[in-house]
């Protein structure tokens, strides 16, 4: 069955887009990712415009993100404070994200920027996570202690605030830089940023595990909600149609990853995520290296 | 004597003005609904005629259908520190987003090079390009690939030999749209040839819009896009705490 998408306008298969949905909440459920690493380059391989799988692929966020902070606000483990620092550098930073993109829409190159930063991070922290999780996996069966980091520098700088939840206090600078460069990933590639923010939080700001998921999704509500909008506005490309189907499939998905995922152990969950990660880099990579099929491509009307 | 002798000049003189198409369309709206996957129009008609049917040369039809026309904008990529960037660009002044020809014989049998030009029949010559930037060289090939890429998406059609011509009278044909069209006012135009010249032409209008459901966001979206994104985000919010609530719900009980 097709369905035609108004603002895409390009007819898709409405099931082959259900089961894209259904995949990536499987992934989300499991890894406790929002998946928009994966459900935008998976649109352009679907052959919806790039602009509108950025702009929807936010809106997916929006929803897949709010069903899961519930969870973490029920069990205290978000940490509202920092949440609010976060979110004002995010909130400067998609501005600034939407400008660039316009800026290049115009110019042609936006295709260009949005599959270069996807290989750019999704090449790093795949194999970043890849990496960690094989030495945390050796490491779980020697059996050692593992070891505590320092955060120097960090605690250097000047404006010092206290998270209570967190147990810090350290200067509210760094926070406002990370939030800042997830909100122009956000704008650019249409991803929530919680495989950058997550990393950071734990080793930049040092903040303790159990309360770096709940506070990463809830600055990411708002993020992706405000480059929903500013997408919307300037370039008019967010997909509702489009959206409600990757959503529908996406609740659903996620139940049954959220089952399939306590199964596993969390090294072995992560080692699985570093490949797919590196995997989803490694056909975008390609795509920019090898000699295309054509060389000639149509500009946006 | 004399007016039996202007009326035979008259016969003569006028031979173009003997012979008159007329066409139909089997619909003259194609709606875009949520389930569209492309559309198919049967264009038909007949030609008028005082006169006896000269067959030689023989009689042939043409039928064109030409979607909007707008400006597009055609890249050029190339390798740049090792990765292909788009670097080369030129600007097709006014190219249709949808362009069908159908004719009843071969292309050379048809129609002349001068004719085409005169009444822009072909895909080359529907789409006009005036001037390319001073640093590109071979602008037609920039041309040549818009053709080319819209051919493959079933944009361009260049459909010889698919209009079925019985005794030089009556034609009929079929054109199908794929379901990438933009919306707009389409123009099907039948052109009637004798010997590469055209001696009758008729066109008329279809309109393609997107309906309902399809409509109504689309409208949304462009003429209050802060509703809209308003709209988007409070379906996000919804199907998100839904999901949670229904997982509540299902795991007490």
């Amino acid at each position: 069955m097709q369905i035609y998408l108004p603002i895409a306008e390009v007819s898709v298969n409405v099931f082959l887009l259900f089961g894209l949905g259904g995949l990536v909440g499987v992934l989300s459920g499991m890894f406790g990712v929002g998946g928009g690493f994966l459900i935008t380059p998976l649109l352009f391989f679907m052959g919806i415009p790039p602009a509108v799988a950025v702009a929807t692929g936010a809106n997916q966020i929006v929803a897949s993100s709010v069903s899961a902070v519930l969870a973490h606000l029920k069990r205290r483990t978000v940490d509202l404070r920092m949440g609010t620092v976060l979110l004002c550098g995010g909130l400067v930073g998609a501005a600034l994200g939407v400008y660039v993109f316009n800026l290049l829409k115009q110019v042609g190159q936006v295709d260009l920027l949005v599959r270069v930063c996807y290989v750019v991070f999704l090449g790093i922290i795949g194999s970043l996570m890849f990496v960690e999780s094989l030495r945390a996996l050796s490491r779980s069966k020697k059996g050692g202690p593992p070891k505590r980091r320092h955060h120097g520098w960090v605690h250097g700088l000047p404006f010092k605030m206290r998270f209570r939840t967190s147990g810090l206090y350290i200067s509210a600078i760094p926070p406002l830089l990370v939030g800042l460069s997830v909100g122009v990933l956000s704008a650019i590639m249409g991803v929530g940023g919680g495989f950058i923010m997550v990393p950071a939080m734990i080793y930049l700001l040092g903040m303790p595990t159990k309360v770096v998921v709940g506070t990463s999704l809830f600055q990411i509500i708002f993020v992706t909600a405000f480059t929903t909008m500013l997408h919307a506005v300037t370039n008019y490309t967010v997909d509702i149609l489009l959206a409600l189907v990757l959503l529908i499939g996406g609740v659903i998905g996620a139940q049954f990853g959220t089952a399939f995922g306590t199964r596993l152990k969390a090294e072995q969950l992560r080692i699985l995520l570093a490949s797919l990660v590196l995997l989803v880099c490694g056909k975008l990579a390609l795509d920019l290296f090898l000699t295309p099929s054509d060389l000639y491509e149509l500009g946006g009307q | 004597m004399m007016r039996l002798l202007l009326l035979l000049l008259a016969v003569f003189a006028l031979p173009a003005r003997a012979e008159e198409v007329v066409m139909g369309l089997s619909k003259d709206r194609v709606s875009i609904t949520a389930d569209f996957d492309g559309s198919e129009i049967l264009i038909f008609g007949a030609v008028k005629r005082e006169a006896e049917i000269r067959t030689d040369p023989p009689l042939e039809v043409i039928v064109t259908v030409s979607g909007p026309v707008s400006p597009v904008t055609v890249w050029r990529k190339a390798r740049r520190f090792g990765i292909w960037v788009n670097t080369d660009a030129v600007e097709i002044d006014a190219a249709p987003s949808f362009y069908a020809v159908a004719t009843s014989a071969p292309w050379p049998d048809v129609i002349t090079e001068v004719e085409d030009l005169r009444h822009k029949v072909s895909v080359n010559r529907a789409i006009r390009s005036v001037g390319a930037p001073m640093n590109i060289v071979d602008s037609p090939s920039f041309t040549e690939a818009l053709i080319r890429l819209r051919e493959t998406r079933s944009l361009y059609q260049q459909r010889p030999v698919t209009v079925t011509f019985n005794e030089s009278t009556l034609f009929d044909t079929r054109i199908s749209m794929p379901a990438n069209i933009v919306e707009g006012t389409y123009t099907v135009r039948v052109l009637l040839t004798r010997g590469g010249q055209v001696v009758s032409q008729y066109s008329s209008e279809l309109e393609v819009g997107k309906v309902g459901l399809e409509r109504w966001l689309y409208n949304l979206s462009r003429n209050q896009p802060p509703l809209y994104g308003l709209l988007s985000l409070v379906i996000a919010i919804a199907a998100g705490w839904g999901a949670s609530a229904a997982f509540r719900a299902l795991r007490s009980g």
